[in-house]
């Protein structure tokens, strides 16, 4: 199935980790905030995806199914 | 008791506003003008969703949608909550209403409680809103004395901050929180006040309720248009001679609404929906009806019905400069593409005003705009962005007039600006 990357505004404290363990997907604006792509994340790319959910320290980055 | 009263002529207006400025709110006149509510129950349900009716309190979301959600996971134990903090300060409808028919604001209270299952209903007005609270208050003891309602009604002064209208921020403060928006899903009707299922209606919205249960989808879809049903309240003020709470089906032209508060010599523009809404150009308007359909067409919507007018002598970036720095400061601060996006929004409108050679704060603006958008836990920046960009593009001339000379002398005070910082608790 597949999922795609959110972020919850209120949660995320702008660390940035997850712009930098997964840049294909996540990119920081100027304050330093991730502007995720919202489209599903491709295969190749779920196992770095999954890491970079894990390595927020603020667990404000998910992964969530996709809604059809 | 006595027979239901017969309905109204369908097309009669007002529906929702006192017949007369001096026609008393109490119950004994409501109960004259209305009837009785009829007895309760969910198959009011089907007669909101036939109604059609639509959330007013800026979002239009179908009523009879969330009721359903409501109905569909707390039958017994959901609550409802009237949502009447308005805190956009060119609306001042459901305020109006509160003071001038809190009986029938009541009564759609109480009869979407008995429709959706609920076991308690709450009503949360603006704590900074006397005229409201008194009016309730009053209603309520009449109420308990002659007319006791199956569900039991609290009243919630809500503190004074932008968003803490929005439901997610007023379930948060019902629970003990500051009303700041929360991150959704999960969303009130899936766990809200108390974790139960939670149904938040617009004020006037649940007054269209009590008409509905009344007289019927038919009678109520009798004014308006068959997207947007029924009457609307309008808070018309800025650049006119009469501003007020008026009431006018939907579809009703643009140019006539202005007419009825007594417009301004030359208006420049109008702002339709408050700080959250769209500047439309004064040569669009007499061919605009007020209703989502004819205002998608200038890139405008219905929001929460507040038209403000921009006269001759005005500047309508200095006023929109005003009203993004003011909507800066009401930023819950919680999420960091609104913190710190609408200070530079605002920061780039200043420097539009300010203009100079050489000046480019119309990209930053639309720079602002692409990177903050959609970003918040709310629509708050959204709807900051909607407006400074429809400004952006009416008053187009403006922008390049400031830029090649500077301020042009406009004298800001069209819109309101309140003082004061917003209050969480």
């Amino acid at each position: 199935m597949s999922r795609r990357l959110a972020v919850d505004p209120i949660a995320c404290d702008a660390h940035g980790i997850c712009a930098e363990l997964l840049p294909e997907l996540i990119r920081l604006d100027e304050w330093g905030y991730p502007i995720v792509d919202a489209r599903p994340v491709p295969p190749h790319l779920e196992g770095l995806a999954r890491r970079a959910v894990a390595a927020c320290p603020t667990l404000a980055l998910k992964l969530r199914s996709a809604q059809a | 008791m006595r027979a239901p009263t017969e309905a109204p002529p369908a097309t009669a207006l007002p529906r929702l506003l006192a017949l007369s400025p001096a026609a008393a709110p109490g119950l004994a006149a409501h109960l004259e003008r209305w009837g009785p509510p009829p007895p309760g129950g969910p198959g009011l349900i089907g007669e909101v969703e036939r109604a059609g009716l639509r959330g007013r309190g800026g979002a239009a979301f179908p009523t009879a949608l969330k009721m359903r959600a409501v109905a569909a996971r707390g039958a017994g134990r959901a609550v409802v909550v009237g949502n009447g903090v308005e805190r956009e300060p060119v609306s001042f409808k459901d305020k109006a209403l509160l003071a001038s028919a809190p009986h029938l604001v009541l009564d759609g209270l109480v009869l979407a409680a008995e429709a959706v299952g609920a076991s308690e209903a709450v009503l949360c007005i603006d704590r900074g809103a006397p005229d409201a609270l008194r009016g309730v208050a009053t209603a309520l003891t009449e109420r308990s004395r002659h007319m006791p309602d199956p569900v039991p009604v609290r009243v919630a002064p809500a503190p004074g901050a932008y968003v803490a209208g929005e439901e997610s921020a007023l379930v948060h403060w019902l629970n003990g929180g500051p009303a700041k928006p929360t991150y959704v899903p999960p969303r009130p009707f899936e766990r809200g006040v108390g974790r139960r299922p939670t149904l938040v209606d617009n004020v006037e919205t649940l007054a269209h309720v009590a008409l509905i249960a009344r007289f019927g989808a038919e009678w109520f879809r009798a004014l308006g248009t068959p997207a947007d049903p029924g009457s609307c309240l309008l808070s018309i003020g800025g650049d006119v001679t009469r501003p007020g709470v008026y009431e006018a089906p939907y579809g009703a032209g643009l140019a006539d609404l202005i007419g009825m508060a007594g417009p301004s010599q030359a208006p420049q523009a109008v702002l339709v929906g408050g700080y959250s809404g769209a500047w439309v150009p004064v040569g669009a308007v007499s061919s605009l009806r007020f209703d989502s359909e004819s205002l998608a067409g200038v890139e405008a919507g219905v929001g929460c019905a507040a038209i403000s007018v921009l006269g001759a002598g005005r500047c309508g970036l200095m006023e929109t400069a005003r009203a993004v720095r003011w909507m800066a400061g009401q930023s819950a601060g919680q999420c960091g593409p609104c913190a710190n996006g609408l200070p530079a929004l605002a920061e780039a409108f200043d420097q539009l005003v300010r203009g100079g050679h050489g000046s480019r704060a119309e990209r930053r603006v639309a720079e602002l705009a692409q990177v903050v958008a959609g970003r918040g836990a709310c629509h708050h920046p959204d709807g900051v962005i909607r407006m400074a960009t429809s400004a952006i593009r009416v008053f187009a001339a403006e922008v390049a007039h400031h830029r090649e000379l500077g301020p042009c002398g406009g004298h800001p005070g069209a819109l309101t600006v309140p003082a004061g910082r917003p209050v969480w608790r």
